[in-house]
């Protein structure tokens, strides 16, 4: 089986947030990028088949060489081959496009992407690859296992799960329940130094346009202040409430 | 403390000279020991117990000969990071550091610098991988600082060596497998041996009642007629040169490893003033506690340049010996005055468990005084820019 794990590179979650050129760019100064966690649990997974199954994992990221510190710690968690796609990422459309490029000639039999990323929040990636690609999609997969060509995955739904059943070539839009956070990998001193000497190819971006375009970002409001108000005093609890806050 | 809300002090940004790889080295020790030192050290320290747990961890992150060749085992690492691994591992506890220091330095190294191809390839995997614990003899109950008066010695009897001797304060000897042990020929140059458990007339009594690296396991190597085979002998070096310079590698990892102690006593205490409130304000705002806090991360970003420097060196291989007892002194002592001015920022709950200030505390004490005292080491220096040895 060959597998290609859809990686984005995402601030990490403890990030202080800015905006420069007249909040209209993500202010990168100072903020530490990681594997966007969704991404996380399906590289961990991939690593399950590979190591259970013999499967193959390649892993791929559309971005600047500023992604490759990212890129590299997946191979040093075992991913076998990397490909960097030599473009800034704009939106959802562009990524997948270029992506989609990557999985027609790799002729992947799983891919697997995140249910979304944690910095632009899109949940695109994955639905507009497998429509591009006429590849059979399950989204917000919490559970998945291969049998020869035969793919068994639970999918989170409201308030529930559903189990279905469906055939290789596949593309998932994983998420935690792949794995736990306690099966994730800690890379180790022989990874990081075998990643060195694996194959991280960098391919240049395919002709596409983003569809979308920033106009502005903005914040939200600063936290008030909070009030406290001592445990036996009720009414005055329900006197902010109803006076100050509105709410009530 | 949350340890995943620790910030490591980088005043200077030293992470701007640091490769991607040194920081992905750094990032992945750190994860580690946050995930498997820092919820059970506490209680291991308490009760002065060894945490054979994280054995498997400390071999799977690959803190066993990081700088060993991968044939052999090792990750073929640099000195910037093995000194990156130190630094973390010494972040969650010095005795933890210290069984990572010994099984690397002191066992593996010099197994991999003057052992031969046989014992190479049986020792140094078993090691790296933890199925092999090791130990290192080389200090004595009447020869610490002047090891070359070692009184531990050994006979040729034809077919084998005949060990006789003791040994003291040795880290990891109560579970060691394999003992790098320093010992006299009946001409009084001083050998390695590899002394293994199960060999007739050697035992290891553990050390009880420390009140510093408290999880760490110290002992006691007892040699009465130990008949050692003649294959156990380090062929590749004698003299008290042999032992000095595994040393150097350890004493270059420790002036590391002091920095991961005193960033988590800093870190503590600063994050602690600042919540801290008294007279209607933090703690944080006070002059005096401002001086200390300032006072430390002077001297930690001063320390982090040593090492980084030192780093830079031993990966040229111009790191001299001494050199390396430069930072080891001056880093140690730095952690520990740390240590110590966290510990009252804290006030009293500076001397409670559920902070590592006064575990740190108490195991610098260790730290300063083995692999060289302070005050060898400045002697070292003395020597080193007098040509004058003081040390008789
Ligand atoms: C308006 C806007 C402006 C942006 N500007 C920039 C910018 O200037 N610089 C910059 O670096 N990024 C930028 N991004 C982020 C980058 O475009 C995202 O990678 C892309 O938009 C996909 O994000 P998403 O939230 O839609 O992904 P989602 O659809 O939420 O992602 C789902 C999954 O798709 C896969 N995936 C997503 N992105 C990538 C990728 N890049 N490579 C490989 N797999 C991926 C992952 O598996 C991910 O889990 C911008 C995004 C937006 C929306
Ligand atoms: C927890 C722990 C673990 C250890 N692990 C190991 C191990 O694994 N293997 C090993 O071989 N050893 C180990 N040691 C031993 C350690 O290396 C020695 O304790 C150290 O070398 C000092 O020797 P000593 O204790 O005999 O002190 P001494 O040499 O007796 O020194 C006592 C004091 O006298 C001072 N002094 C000595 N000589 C001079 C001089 N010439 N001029 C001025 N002052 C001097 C010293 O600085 C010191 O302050 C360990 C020690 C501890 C505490």
């Amino acid at each position: 089986m060959k597998i290609l794990v859809c990686i984005s590179n995402v601030p990490d979650t403890t990030s202080k947030i800015n905006f420069t050129d007249g909040d209209t760019k993500f202010d990168t100064n100072g903020v530490q990028f990681v594997i966007n966690p969704n991404d996380e649990f399906g590289l961990t997974r991939a690593m399950w088949f590979k190591e259970k199954q013999g499967a193959t994992v390649h892993i791929a990221t559309v971005g600047d060489a500023s992604v490759e510190p990212t890129m590299r710690k997946a191979l040093a968690i075992g991913a076998d081959e990397g490909i960097r796609i030599d473009a800034v990422p704009t939106d959802g459309y562009f990524v997948a496009t270029q992506l989609a490029e990557v999985i027609k000639k790799g002729a992947y039999d799983l891919v697997i992407a995140g249910r979304e990323s944690i910095d632009y929040n899109g949940g695109m990636v994955p639905g507009i690859l497998a429509a591009m690609l006429g590849m059979n999609f399950v989204n917000t997969c919490i559970s998945l296992e291969v049998e020869g060509s035969t793919a068994t995955a639970v999918r989170e739904i409201d308030g529930g799960k559903e189990k279905v059943s469906t055939s290789l070539p596949l593309i998932i839009g994983g998420q935690k329940g792949l794995v736990e956070e306690s099966d994730l990998k800690i890379p180790n001193m022989r990874g990081i130094m075998m990643a060195r000497k694996k194959a991280l190819n960098v391919v240049p971006a395919s002709d596409s346009n983003p569809l979308t375009k920033d106009q502005t970002f903005e914040k939200p409001a600063a936290k008030g202040p909070v009030k406290l108000v001592d445990a036996g005093n009720v009414a005055e609890l329900v006197s902010l409430l109803h006076n100050e806050a509105k709410v009530i | 403390m949350d340890p995943k809300a620790f910030s490591a002090p980088d005043y200077y940004l030293l992470d701007d000279v640091l490769s991607s790889e040194h920081i992905m080295v750094r990032d992945a020790a750190r994860s580690w020991v946050n995930k498997a030192i820092i919820p059970i050290i506490d209680e291991h320290a308490q009760n002065a117990t060894f945490p054979k747990q994280v054995i498997g961890g400390l071999a799977e992150i690959g803190a066993f000969g990081p700088m060993i060749p991968e044939n052999y085992g090792g990750a073929g690492l640099d000195y910037i990071s093995y000194g990156l691994l130190m630094q973390e591992i010494e972040r969650g506890d010095s005795g933890i550091r210290s069984t990572a220091s010994v099984q690397s330095s002191l066992v593996m190294y010099p197994i991999y610098a003057y052992g031969t191809e046989a014992q190479k390839k049986h020792f140094l995997p078993k090691l790296a991988s933890g199925e092999y614990m090791g130990a290192f003899g080389l200090t004595e109950p009447n020869h610490g600082s002047n090891p070359g008066g070692m009184e531990t010695k050994f006979k040729d009897q034809g077919d084998h060596y005949l060990l006789n001797g003791a040994k003291m304060w040795i880290s990891n000897a109560p579970f060691a497998d394999v003992a790098v042990v320093w010992a006299k020929d009946e001409n009084g140059r001083i050998h390695g041996l590899l002394v293994e458990r199960g060999m007739e007339g050697f035992t290891t009594p553990e050390t009880h009642n420390k009140w510093s690296l408290r999880a760490s396991a110290t002992g006691e190597l007892h040699f009465d007629n130990v008949k050692i085979p003649k294959k156990n002998l380090l062929p590749g070096k004698n003299g008290l040169s042999a032992p000095l310079h595994c040393l150097d590698s350890a004493r270059y990892g420790i002036s590391w490893g002091a920095i991961g102690a005193a960033m988590d006593c800093y870190d503590t205490a600063l994050r602690y003033a600042k919540e801290r409130m008294q007279f209607g304000k933090p703690i944080a705002a006070f002059q005096l506690q401002q001086k200390k806090l300032a006072e430390m991360v002077t001297e930690i970003t001063k320390a982090q340049l040593l090492a980084h420097r030192l780093g830079q060196l031993k990966n040229k291989g111009k790191a001299s010996s001494a050199m390396i007892s430069m930072a080891k002194r001056n880093n140690v002592a730095m952690a520990l005055q740390v240590a110590r001015e966290s510990r009252q920022i804290l006030g009293a709950m500076g001397i409670s468990g559920e902070f590592s200030i006064m575990r740190h505390m108490m195991n610098l004490e260790s730290v300063v005084t083995y692999e060289g005292t302070h005050d060898i080491h400045l002697l070292i220096t003395g020597a080193d820019i007098t040509g004058i040895p003081a040390f008789k």
